[in-house]
């Protein structure tokens, strides 16, 4: 008796204490999940996919992403004119801009916003996006100090003026990019660095933010002084972070997550059984996963070996057995899809040709060949391990077709960037998404001097074909350029070798989700989501 | 203590005793079973038929992905079409090697750290005792990284290991062992400490000290043997952490390399396959019931020796 | 007085364990700021490391980190840029503490009878019985276990939520993937310092004198049956209340378990340290209460 008594009392004060420690608030209308924990929502500072799919919801530029297409419209500037020579661009704000603290945003915001981006104290990744902006880099990199020789004035509290140093054809899109967001001066610096904890947040986007606990969830609701509000589809948002397949595919089973977007929170396995339910969403996004070869390192530095590596792969295994998500492979570097351009082929599956190619080289039959390394990250938390599949079939590919040895080197995430940036490697795995739907985006990273290369390849032709290209006005043109550039990248030089072409899918139920659309950014303002009731 | 009248030896009545514990008997064929299957399996595959090879070398990837066991594949096979049988067979070496060096390191060094803190006591006690907090304390992963990495890196040039083949292959597993070595004793040191603490204040070492007896001879004498039955527990406990330990090191890409495996590997790759749509359930069942089967009998075994070498415990 | 020396002892203690955990990630390969996209120009980066003091020297940093902390500034995650060190502890901390203890008591509940018993039926189908479940929770990672729990108990039968973190019933399996390996540890030692109590000298003398075996069992060999259980406990709490990578990832519980593994993943230097000196307060701190538990549970023992 007197046992039971006592445990039923322990047990009363446990569930005290439990539930003092654990909340009740409102459901959400929508629950996202919503990949990993943002490192940041601060728009100069973010980077990665998930920390900008919550920052759209927060705060919105001058343009914004249409939700159907992902192309740029009209957003807290209602309209612009551009110049003749391109350079010049002139936004009329609207004018009844409002933080959803109640004070008027005003052109000063804006021109305060981008420059914040391009201060140095700011540590912003992504303020190389602007160099666009005359004086922008020099501003950025302590060249100059004064900011008001960078190219954006208000020339009144409605207009904007921007000068840029070429014409920049995708330049509107630019202008819908986190780092250049409308953000809150007042709040920063009364803040500084922890202002995205101040309560209230003065947010310029379609929500504001209720709170955003790591690892747990951040809530967003409705901000009813954006001046669109009116087409503001829900009333709360959560998202979750949630960095594993099979934890996503039970919530969601479970009934306690709407929609899952993102294509790694989907366990490659089942995909053969998935994609053939109505709630799973494939389409395709700009996103090339590819191999990097050290063209620093011998036998790597004779393009015929890297020319016969690429065509050793059987891409189609690898997409139909392993990553299962309906992947095209990959024979060039830019997604088909990317506006205003066409892709040439590049190497195709051919392994005769690659034995001769590598026999040409002084390796007949992979006879001398030296061992070598191919280096990849564990996919920690991820479920899927993409990566380490691919690395164990290339390395039988390549001991297949052309008698050749690889170890395969995992490594952990910051050790892989490093082996990367220091070439520290001899074959790696890697991948591309683009910022903005630009063949530049892709193309542009494998100029000598870009900090994306990353493979050791110089090619003076190469970089000049990318330089005319960029400040070419006339669309047919430019797209030579930079097919005749992407020609030598994928098959005279080859110091990569792409293997497919990213896939996007969400899983949400059409029937009570809507306002989510596929688009070739896989971006998805939160503005347009909403539950049918 | 010793009682009268037995022209049997004390090692051969152990031994009787031993083998009239049918768990332990059972445990000991199983656990020969197994090294003997591990130990003669690659020789199978180096004398069998090519098409033989081809089925079952652990490495060989083909068609048949995720095919259910039958008569060619009894494990069935992986999503790259290996045969998880032969996976299994390869995986135990690294996972019985881990599992042994983590034992010896955290019996030796565990065991002996721990008796001289607790029977010393004091100054040196205190000094040893915050040496182990300081490593408990200290991040594992970082200096498994910083052991992997840094470390390995800078052996790679150094002369010894570019002059043999042997240890420029096998480096990284030997610093893994290193690592996991070097975290598996601490707890032990621990517990013998506190064990030791109430030992030494029991009659027969108060008493063999007014004998006279110098104190390591005390030690190695009276309080260290007292210490194996909790050291042997204790041992059964970490010997399945350190080979899981491994698995999660795996995991986040510092343990073994692919395509290599481990029995925790391939664990955790039949776990990623729970889930509510299908789960190919011999990725699963295959490696967890070998894996808690071998640590049973492991514990059965050293139960069963501990008894029969134990004299107090004789009803 | 020995417990007061105890205490200023861990000072030290701390400033060698922030000390190496500062220097390990000084010395592991790449940089916090490396990012899969680089930056446009190399500035930007040097920008980053600016505003972090990365380039500083070593012992500078960490005497500033040393400043900060005297001033109770735990410094600056550069994972989690808008966050505070301190503010993720304080955040995280609760959740993870909750569940440790929950599964503390799981732990205790679970394995100390089966332990008592399966010693009390030393030899018997009882003792190979409950001895057995006992390994088999030892050796059943939790990795494995909270899966299957979770298909059987929440998607097959839907007694209890896949996840999260938000009512009582959401403790409950996290709760038991937590606790088992710990309950089959403590049942193995708890059988282990019966077995050695009933053999000491004392028990016997008490057998002698003709108490009955329950209460012998009880009131004698318990206490110094736990002794084992104790000295593993100092651990093992630290363990438990610092959160666990698995359980906590499995189960999306916003806990502190994952940031031990993935500070150091991230080379996240002050987030990793404040967490390496959160443990260790907490594990000086158990291991200090234990020793205490000691002095309390055989009275023979004394520290000098």
């Amino acid at each position: 008796m007197s046992v039971a008594r006592t445990l039923s009392a322990c047990f009363l004060v446990l569930t005290l204490f439990i539930s003092g420690c654990i909340r009740s608030e409102a459901p959400a209308d929508v629950t996202i999940l919503n990949q990993a924990e943002p490192q940041s929502l601060d728009p100069a500072i973010l980077t990665g996919q998930a920390d900008m799919r919550v920052a759209i919801g927060l705060f919105e530029g001058l343009t914004r992403l249409d939700p159907v297409t992902a192309h740029s419209i009209p957003g807290l500037a209602e309209g612009w004119d551009i110049s003749p020579d391109g350079k010049t661009y002139t936004f009329h704000l609207r004018t009844n801009l409002v933080w959803s603290t109640g004070e008027p945003i005003r052109a000063d915001d804006v021109v305060y916003s981008w420059i914040r981006t391009l201060n140095p104290a700011t540590a912003s990744e992504y303020a190389g996006e602007l160099y666009y902006l005359k004086n922008a880099e020099a501003f950025n990199t302590n060249g100059i100090t004064d900011a008001s020789k960078v190219g954006i004035h208000a020339l009144d509290p409605f207009t904007v003026q921007v000068q840029l140093n070429h014409p920049t054809p995708f330049f509107l899109d630019i202008c819908a990019m986190p780092m250049t967001y409308v953000v809150p001066r007042q709040t920063i610096e009364k803040y500084g660095d922890r202002w995205m904890m101040a309560k209230p947040l003065p947010a310029s986007g379609p929500f504001e933010l209720v709170y955003w606990r790591l690892n747990d969830k951040v809530r967003l609701k409705k901000n009813p002084l954006y001046w669109d509000a009116a087409n503001t589809k829900s009333d709360i948002i959560d998202l979750l972070p949630v960095g594993s397949a099979n934890v996503a595919i039970n919530l969601y089973e479970h009934g306690e997550a709407d929609v899952v977007w993102d294509a790694a929170l989907i366990p490659s396995e089942l995909l053969d059984v998935l994609l053939k339910r109505p709630d799973f969403h494939t389409f395709n996004y700009l996103g090339t996963y590819f191999v990097r070869f050290n063209v620093t390192r011998k036998p790597f530095d004779d393009p015929r070996v890297r020319q016969a590596l690429a065509m050793a792969i059987d891409k189609k295994r690898i997409v139909e057995r392993i990553t299962r998500g309906g992947e095209e492979t990959a024979s060039h570097f830019v997604p088909d899809g990317t506006a205003n351009y066409t892709s040439p082929d590049g190497l195709e599956y051919d392994p005769d040709q690659a034995r001769k190619l590598l026999a040409e080289a002084g390796y007949p039959g992979g006879k001398g060949f030296p061992r070598f390394a191919y280096l990849f990250n564990a996919s920690a938390g991820g479920g899927s391990k993409i990566h380490e599949k691919i690395a164990v079939e290339l390395q039988q590919m390549w001991h297949d077709e052309l008698g050749i040895n690889m170890d395969l080197h995992q490594v952990e995430w910051t050790a892989y960037l490093d082996a990367l940036t220091q070439l520290n490697y001899d074959v790696a795995r890697s991948s591309w998404v683009g910022d903005y739907n630009d063949a530049n985006t892709f193309l542009g990273c494998f100029v000598s001097n870009d900090g994306n290369n990353r493979t050791g390849w110089k090619d003076p032709q190469y970089d000049s074909l990318i330089q005319q290209a960029n400040e070419e006005v006339d669309i047919k043109k430019r797209e030579q350029l930079f097919q005749q550039a992407e020609t030598i990248l994928v098959s005279n030089q080859v110091p990569i070798a792409p293997l497919y072409f990213y896939k996007g899918i969400n899983y949400y139920d059409t029937n009570k989700i809507r306002g989510i659309y596929p688009n070739l950014l896989d971006d998805h303002p939160l503005q347009s989501i909403f539950k049918v009731k | 203590m010793i009682e009268a009248g037995q022209h049997n030896s004390p090692a051969r009545r152990a031994w009787q005793r031993f083998r009239k514990n049918r768990a332990a008997v059972i445990s000991a064929w199983y656990l020969l079973a197994l090294v003997a299957a591990v130990l003669i399996w690659p020789v199978i595959l180096k004398v069998a038929g090519a098409h033989f090879v081809q089925m079952h070398e652990p490495d060989q990837l083909s068609d048949a992905l995720f095919a259910p066991p039958d008569s060619q594949h009894w494990f069935g096979t992986d999503v790259h079409g290996r045969d998880l049988f032969s996976r299994m067979l390869f995986g135990a070496q690294i996972s019985l090697l881990v599992g042994v060096v983590g034992a010896l390191v955290s019996l030796v060094i565990g065991v002996l750290w721990g008796a001289i803190a607790g029977y010393v006591g004091g100054r040196t006690d205190a000094v040893l005792m915050r040496i182990v907090d300081v490593l408990y304390s200290l991040p594992t992963i970082m200096f498994v990284i910083v052991l992997l990495a840094t470390v390995g890196e800078m052996l790679k040039h150094t002369r010894l290991v570019k002059s043999s083949p042997f240890l420029e292959n096998s480096m990284h597993v030997i610093l893994l062992f290193v690592g996991l070595g070097a975290v598996s004793w601490l707890t032990m040191a621990r517990i013998i400490r506190g064990q030791v603490l109430s030992l030494r204040v029991r009659a027969f070492v108060e008493a063999s000290r007014t004998l006279g007896a110098r104190p390591y001879w005390i030690l190695i004498r009276h309080i260290i043997p007292n210490t194996f039955g909790v050291a042997i527990t204790y041992l059964t406990l970490t010997m399945p952490s350190i080979i899981l330990y491994e698995s999660f090191l795996s995991y986040l890409g510092l343990g073994v390399q692919p395509p290599m495996a481990s029995w925790g590997t391939l664990i955790a790759e039949g776990v990623a396959q729970i889930n509510p749509i299908r789960i190919y359930w011999w990725l699963i069942i295959f490696p967890v019931a070998i894996f808690v089967a071998t640590l049973l009998a492991l514990n059965f075994l050293g139960d069963g020796l501990r008894d029969a070498w134990d004299i107090k415990s004789r009803n | 007085m020995y417990f007061v020396r105890r205490l200023i002892f861990a000072v030290p203690l701390l400033l060698v364990i922030s000390a190496l955990a500062f220097g390990l990630i000084r010395i592991a390969p790449g940089s916090p700021f490396d990012s899969e996209r680089a930056p446009a120009t190399p500035e930007i980066e040097r920008n980053i490391e600016a505003k972090y003091h990365w380039n500083d020297p070593i012992w500078k940093q960490y005497l500033d980190y040393l400043d900060g902390l005297i001033h109770g500034d735990f410094g600056v995650s550069t994972k989690y840029r808008d966050r505070s060190v301190s503010g993720i502890i304080l955040q995280g901390l609760p959740v993870s503490a909750t569940l440790g203890i929950l599964a503390f008591g799981f732990a205790m509940g679970v394995g100390l009878p089966l332990g008592f018993f399966t010693a009390a039926r030393r030899g018997r189908w009882e003792d190979f019985t409950g001895s057995f479940l006992a390994i088999v929770a030892v050796c059943i990672p939790g990795f494995v276990v909270a899966p299957i729990l979770i298909l059987l108990f929440s998607i097959k039968w839907r007694l209890f939520p896949v996840g999260l973190w938000e009512s009582p019933w959401h403790t409950v399996l996290p709760m038991i993937s937590l606790g088992l390996l710990f309950a089959g540890r403590v049942a193995r030692l708890m059988r282990e310092g019966m077995l050695n109590a009933i053999q000491s000298e004392f028990v016997v003398a008490a057998r002698a004198k003709g108490l009955s075996e329950n209460r012998l069992l009880l009131k004698h060999v318990v206490r110094i049956a736990l002794l084992p259980v104790v000295s593993y406990s100092g651990p093992m709490l630290a363990d438990l209340l610092t959160g666990s990578f698995v359980v906590e990832s499995i189960f999306q519980i916003p806990g502190i378990g994952v940031f031990f593994v993935n500070s150091a993943l991230n080379l996240d230097a002050m987030l990793l340290v404040g967490l390496s000196l959160l443990y260790a307060i907490i594990l000086v701190g158990m291991n200090l209460f234990v020793d205490l538990a000691y002095t309390w549970l055989d009275p023979r023992v004394k520290y000098d």
